[in-house]
C-alpha cells in the first residue's frame, strides 16, 4: 500500500517548469523518431475523435434550416448562429433563457454554499478532537459511495408529503450536499493548514470562526476550488433529479429543459434547430469556468490523488 | 459520476487506525472537548443537510419499501398497510430489472476497462517525454468533460442519425441506433464524456511521482515502454483503483444517456436500465415497488464497489 502524501507538502514537477523543463529536452532528442511519430499519431487521432463532435455542432448551430442538410456539414455555409440565437432566445419568451438562469442558480448557488460547508466540516474533522469524529468521518465517506440517483425517488416520496415538490428548493437544497467535499477539505486541511498558525491566531485573541474565515481558508483555496468546481459541473449535469422533482417548466435548468424539447422535436420539428444551439449554449459557461480556474483545481486535484 | 481522484481506500485505513489503537490502550481519563461551540458551528450546517438529504431518504426509502397498497374492493380507497419483504419478492420475480441489471453489467464490463485504458494510455503519453504540445492535448481531451450527458447524448443522438449525421455514408449502413447497438452506442457517448476526465486523475497521479525514481531506470537502459510498465504503473495503482470504482457506480447508476436516446431509438425500452426502470415504476405510480428496486440498486452498486476495492486492496498486499 502506498502512503498518501498530500499535494502541498510536495513540489510537484507539474509546477516546477523551469526545473522539469532543461533535462527534459535533450531526453525528448534521445527518443526514437519511430516511437514519437505514434505518440503524435495517437493523440492526433483522438483529437479528432473528442472534438469533431463539438465542431460538427458549432457549424449545425451556425446554419439555417435550408441549409442544414444540404450543406457540407463539418463547414460553414451562410453564418446566421448569432440570427439562429436570436431566434432561439425569442421562442415561447426566451424561456431558454429562464433555464439558463435556473442552471446557473442551481449550480452556482449550490456549489458555493455547500462547498463552504462541507470546507467548514471537513476543516473541523481535521483540526479539533472530539468523541465522534471518526464516527462522522466514516459515514460520510460511506455517503461518497450512495449514488446520488439512488436518492432521487425517496426524496421526491419525502417532498411530496411536505408539498416541496416543483419547487425551486426540491432541486436546490439535496444538491448542497457534498460528502466528498467533505473528505477532500479534510484531507487538504489535515496537511495544509498548520496547527501553529491556528494557535498563533488563537494567542492573537481572535475566535475560532474568525480564524477560520481569516487564516484558515485562504490556505485551503485549492482543494475549496476544486471541491465548488466539481459540485458545479455535478449540479449543472444533474438530470434524474430535476426530472423527477420538477414539472413547471419555468424550474428547468437547461438540461431537462433541451431534453423535453429533444422529445418533442418529431411533432415540432422547428425544435431541432433550438435544441442544437441551446445545447452549444449550455456548455460554453462550463467550459469558461474551468479555463478561468484552471491553475486551481489542477492543483486541487493532485491533492486526492494518491502518491 | 462527479468526484475527481480521492483515496479512499487510505483514507479509511487510517481512519480505522486510531480507534483499534484506542480500544487497546486503557481508557484515558476524559478530557473537555476544547471549543465545542465551534465545532458544533462548523460540522452542523453539513450534518443537517447530510442527515435530511441522505441519511432520512435512505430510511425513508427501506420504510416505503416494505409497505403494500391495499384495498378495499375493486373501487375503495387505497391505503398502505404493512407488507413485509413482500415488494422484495416481486423485485426478485421481475424479469426486465434484472435484464436490465445484466445489461449495465455487461456495459461495465466493456466499457470500463477500455474508458480507462484509453485514459492510462494518454496520461502516460502526457507524461513521457515523446509528446510535444501537452497542454494542448490535455486541455482537448478534457473539453468533452464540459458537456453534460444530456447534451452530449442529444448531440451524438444526432451524429448517429441514418438521415441527419454528417457521417451519413457510415450511418446510411450501419444502424447505430439498432436494438443489437444501441447499448454499444451509448457505451461510446459515455466514453466520450468521461476519458479526459479519468486522464486528468490519473496524469496528476503521475506527475506526484519523483522524477529520480526513473531516472535511474533511464540510465540502465529502459524504454519508455518499460518505464511505464515497471514503474509508473504499479505506483498510481490506487488512482486507476479509484477511477474504476466510481465507473463501476457511474455505470449501474446510468439513466440520463438511455433517455434521452429513447427518443432517438425505439430499441431503448422505458426498462432499458435500473435508473430507468425505478423512473417508469415510479411514475406508473407504484412507489413501494420503485422503492424497493432502489434500495436494491443501492445496495448492488455499494457491494460491487466495496468487493471491488477489497479485491484490489488484496492483489496489491501480495
Amino acid at each position: 500500500m502506498s502512503t498518501m502524501i498530500p499535494a502541498p507538502a510536495q513540489p510537484r514537477r507539474g509546477i516546477r517548469p523551469a526545473q522539469s523543463k532543461s533535462p527534459q529536452v535533450p531526453r525528448a532528442q534521445r527518443e526514437s523518431p519511430f516511437a514519437r511519430g505514434g505518440a503524435l499519431i495517437v493523440m492526433g487521432v483522438f483529437t479528432l475523435y473528442f472534438l469533431v463532435p463539438i465542431w460538427w455542432l458549432l457549424v449545425a448551430a451556425s446554419k439555417n434550416r435550408a441549409q442544414f442538410n444540404t450543406t457540407n456539414p463539418l463547414w460553414f455555409a451562410d453564418f446566421s448562429l448569432f440570427e439562429n440565437i436570436g431566434n432561439l432566445v425569442a421562442y415561447r419568451d426566451g424561456v431558454y433563457l429562464k433555464w439558463m438562469l435556473n442552471s446557473a442558480l442551481y449550480a452556482g448557488g449550490g456549489a458555493f454554499i455547500g462547498t463552504l460547508i462541507a470546507g467548514m466540516c471537513g476543516y473541523a474533522l481535521a483540526k479539533y478532537r472530539f468523541p465522534g469524529r471518526e464516527l462522522i468521518f466514516n459515514v460520510v465517506l460511506g455517503g461518497v459511495l450512495v449514488p446520488a440517483t439512488a436518492l432521487a425517488l425517496p426524496l421526491f416520496l419525502i417532498f411530496s408529503q411536505i408539498s416541496l415538490t416543483n419547487t425551486f428548493w426540491s432541486v436546490f437544497l439535496p444538491s448542497l450536499v457534498s460528502p466528498f467535499g467533505v473528505y477532500l477539505a479534510r484531507i487538504y486541511a489535515s496537511a495544509s493548514v498548520p496547527d501553529e498558525l491556528i494557535e498563533a491566531a488563537r494567542l492573537d485573541g481572535a475566535g475560532e470562526v474568525r480564524t477560520f474565515f481569516t487564516v484558515s481558508v485562504r490556505m485551503m483555496v485549492p482543494a475549496l476550488v476544486t471541491v465548488f468546481l466539481f459540485q458545479f459541473v455535478a449540479i449543472w449535469n444533474n438530470f434524474f433529479l430535476p426530472l423527477i422533482m420538477l414539472r413547471d417548466e419555468t424550474l428547468f435548468p437547461v438540461t431537462l429543459g433541451l431534453y423535453a424539447w429533444n422529445s418533442q422535436v418529431n411533432q415540432i420539428p422547428v425544435l431541432r434547430d433550438y435544441v442544437l444551439i441551446g445545447a452549444l449554449l449550455s456548455i460554453i459557461p462550463l467550459i469558461i469556468i474551468f479555463l478561468l480556474l484552471q491553475r486551481f483545481w489542477r492543483n486541487g486535484l493532485s491533492a486526492g490523488s494518491v502518491k | 459520476m462527479s468526484a475527481p481522484a480521492a483515496s479512499l481506500t487510505d483514507a479509511q485505513g487510517s481512519a480505522a487506525r486510531p480507534s483499534r489503537f484506542r480500544a487497546r490502550r486503557p481508557r484515558a481519563p476524559k478530557v473537555r472537548v476544547a471549543h465545542p461551540g465551534a465545532i458544533l458551528a462548523f460540522v452542523l450546517p453539513f450534518g443537517i443537510l447530510f442527515g435530511l438529504f441522505y441519511l432520512v431518504p435512505i430510511g425513508y426509502a427501506i420504510y416505503e419499501s416494505l409497505l403494500v397498497i391495499k384495498r378495499e374492493g375493486t373501487f375503495g380507497a387505497a391505503t398502505e398497510v404493512f407488507g413485509g419483504l413482500s415488494q422484495y419478492v416481486l423485485v426478485f420475480q421481475n424479469g426486465p430489472f434484472w435484464q436490465s441489471i445484466g445489461r449495465v453489467l455487461a456495459f461495465g464490463v466493456v466499457q470500463v476497462p477500455i474508458m480507462l485504458g484509453l485514459a492510462l494510455l494518454f496520461a502516460l503519453l502526457l507524461d513521457s517525454p515523446l509528446l510535444r504540445g501537452k497542454r494542448f492535448f490535455r486541455l482537448a481531451f478534457f473539453v468533452p468533460y464540459a458537456v453534460p450527458g444530456v447534451i452530449a447524448a442529444i448531440m451524438w443522438g444526432y451524429l448517429y442519425s441514418p438521415n441527419l449525421s454528417p457521417f451519413r455514408a457510415l450511418t446510411e449502413n450501419i444502424d447505430f441506433l439498432s436494438a443489437d447497438l444501441v447499448l454499444w452506442s451509448i457505451a461510446n457517448v459515455v466514453t466520450w464524456v468521461y476519458v479526459g476526465y479519468n486522464m486528468l486523475i490519473i496524469y496528476s497521479a503521475l506527475l506526484a511521482i519523483p522524477t529520480e525514481l526513473y531516472e535511474a531506470a533511464r540510465l540502465d537502459g529502459a524504454g519508455q515502454l518499460r518505464i511505464a510498465w515497471s514503474v509508473k504503473i504499479p505506483l498510481i495503482m490506487p488512482a486507476i483503483v479509484l477511477t474504476a470504482i466510481f465507473s463501476i457506480i457511474g455505470t449501474l447508476q446510468l439513466l440520463a444517456e438511455p433517455q434521452v436516446f429513447r427518443s432517438f431509438s425505439s430499441a431503448v425500452t422505458s426498462t432499458f436500465t435500473p435508473n430507468l426502470t425505478v423512473y417508469t415504476t415510479s411514475s406508473i405510480p407504484n412507489v413501494n415497488l420503485a422503492a424497493a428496486f432502489s434500495v436494491v440498486l443501492a445496495l448492488a452498486t455499494f457491494i460491487l464497489s466495496f468487493t471491488f476495492l477489497k479485491f484490489t486492496q488484496r492483489k496489491e498486499a501480495k
